[in-house]
């Protein structure tokens, strides 16, 4: 982290999401899918949001962007270098300031070849800095000539981390873009984010690769049922549960292939059947009366912020 | 009885370049293996083939030295990728299970399918969740052989070991082969009993 640089590249406080929903042909209910979380990426980090599948990791890229669909209504504040992102300035600011890398290989226009489709609107771009890109993710030089149709997976992956790189964007919000690639190809993508991170750029780097985010972010945020429970340095991660606040976060180290594979049992809850206390409740080993009533905050324990009453 | 593809070529078009040349493999019931490869070349074809959505040009795959069957429920079953979709979105998850079989209730639980899901359309559920019935439906058919392609590389690492946990007390249960597409070196040296590098066999 650098630390002479004290305000945050983004800041996310306090933040809400709730969709309208229709129950029944008349009636209408906001289902709130995200809730009570505040998160910071500050110049030349790399933080990493893993965790639960449907936790609202990929609700967070589209809200920092602007992107959320017309039903959805948020509380609180994003901040973009110290300032309030309002609609507007997000209309102005992505794809220029703000970058992506989209989950779906879908977001790929399917009529357009690769390489005008990388250099985007600032065209003509001198394709050496393509193609340097495109061979550090190992992707053929003749990709740049092909349809979308014609990629495979990994290379789609690869071609839209690339869209990223290739942009002069100081905030990245990469949305699982390792998937499908091999561990090389990974590491090299998340190299580049190194490489970028020293260059007073922030990464925010969700992704279900953990073991990547363990050994490349500076810090990790652990999402369960649409908040943090858990925001801690990776090198506790890479130390092991003993070094962890949260039971889940504990959970996660266990479940890796490579540590153990231990299932937790239990389910996320759905948004709309939250439990009325703490969120991972239900689920937790160490869970007393107290945890059942009333939902804890964030707090601060060894140098990290963990969500639970009672862990030290 | 086992799964062999034998000799097999493909491409996916006259005038392109070979994916496969005179490739061959053979599963044996109760062998789970790894198949490894860079992105590009060829796994999910290969798992594709081996499942019987598409055919060789050359070379055959035989189950239990017979070609697969052209009709019915094709007993080498392959678990695709993103479960939402490889599931029909307007059908309530019951029916979605009830194509390919009587739903045991045996199965249910040891899937960890909550009753209270079946009513539910699939947009409504978890990647996780959807994966489970993707892979219950699987079982239900009575396939002797499954293709898992990337079957956990889209969930999070606790669903991932829950979903395997399933997949391999089942699996040994009802001896059957299994072929696993994966990324992940350390998944598979946990979940297979064989591996094999395709870009290893001088394809």
């Amino acid at each position: 982290m650098n630390t002479t640089n004290d305000t945050p590249l983004l800041r996310v406080s306090d933040f809400s999401v709730s969709f309208q929903m229709y129950d029944s042909a008349l009636e209408q209910k906001e289902l709130k899918v995200i809730s009570d979380l505040s998160l910071t990426v500050y110049p030349g980090e790399i933080v990493a949001v893993a965790g639960s599948s449907g936790s609202g990791k990929s609700l967070l890229a589209s809200a920092v962007l602007g992107l959320l669909p017309n039903n959805a209504s948020i509380g609180g504040t994003i901040a973009y270098r110290g300032e309030i992102l309002s609609p507007q300035r997000q209309k102005a600011l992505r794809g220029k300031e703000i970058a992506l890398v989209p989950q779906s290989v879908a977001y790929l226009d399917p009529l357009m070849k690769i390489g005008p489709q990388v250099d985007g609107t600032k065209k003509p771009l001198p394709t050496q800095k393509r193609r340097k890109i495109f061979s550090r993710l190992g992707l053929p030089e003749k990709t740049e000539r092909l349809y979308p149709f014609a990629l495979s997976g990994g290379m789609a992956r690869r071609v839209l981390v690339s869209t990223a790189l290739i942009s002069d964007a100081n905030l990245i919000i990469a949305d699982e873009p390792t998937p499908g690639m091999t561990l090389e190809q990974a590491l090299e993508a998340l190299t580049i984010f190194r490489e970028m991170a020293k260059e007073g750029k922030g990464i925010l780097l969700i992704t279900h690769d953990i073991d990547l985010a363990f050994a490349f972010a500076d810090r990790i945020a652990v999402f369960y049922a649409g908040t943090t429970l858990e925001i801690a340095p990776s090198k506790d991660f890479q130390t092991g549960p003993e070094a962890l606040r949260h039971p889940y976060s504990q959970a996660l180290w266990r479940a890796l292939p490579q540590n153990g594979f231990v299932p937790l049992s239990g389910f996320q809850p759905y948004a709309g059947h939250l439990p009325a206390g703490c969120l991972f409740a239900p689920r937790c080993p160490y869970k007393r009366e107290r945890c059942e009533k009333e939902a804890p905050s964030m707090r601060n324990v060894r140098g990290g912020e963990v969500r639970c009453f009672y862990v030290t | 009885m086992s799964l062999e593809a034998k000799d097999i070529s493909f491409r996916y078009e006259r005038k392109q370049p070979w994916i496969f040349k005179d490739l061959s493999l053979s599963v044996k019931p109760g062998e789970r293996l790894c198949i490894f490869a860079p992105s590009g070349y060829g796994k999910t074809t290969l798992g594709l083939l081996l499942a019987g959505y598409l055919a060789p040009e050359k070379g055959e795959i035989l189950l239990s030295g017979k070609p697969l069957p052209k009709k019915g429920i094709c007993p080498v079953q392959m678990i695709h990728q993103h479960p939402e979709r490889a599931i029909n979105p307007h059908w309530k998850l019951k029916k979605v299970l009830q194509e390919s079989g009587e739903i045991e209730e045996e199965t249910l639980r040891a899937f960890g399918i909550e009753e209270a899901w079946l009513d539910r359309f699939p947009r409504e559920l978890s990647g996780g969740e959807l994966q489970r019935f993707c892979v219950a439906r699987a079982l239900l058919s009575g396939a002797q052989f499954l293709v898992c392609d990337e079957i956990s590389t889209m969930l999070d690492v606790i669903t991932q070991a829950q979903i395997w946990e399933l997949l391999l007390s089942e699996g040994e249960k009802r001896n059957m082969g299994i072929v696993v597409i994966t990324h992940n070196r350390h998944l598979a040296k946990r979940v297979c009993t064989r591996q094999l590098d395709l870009t290893e066999n001088g394809l």
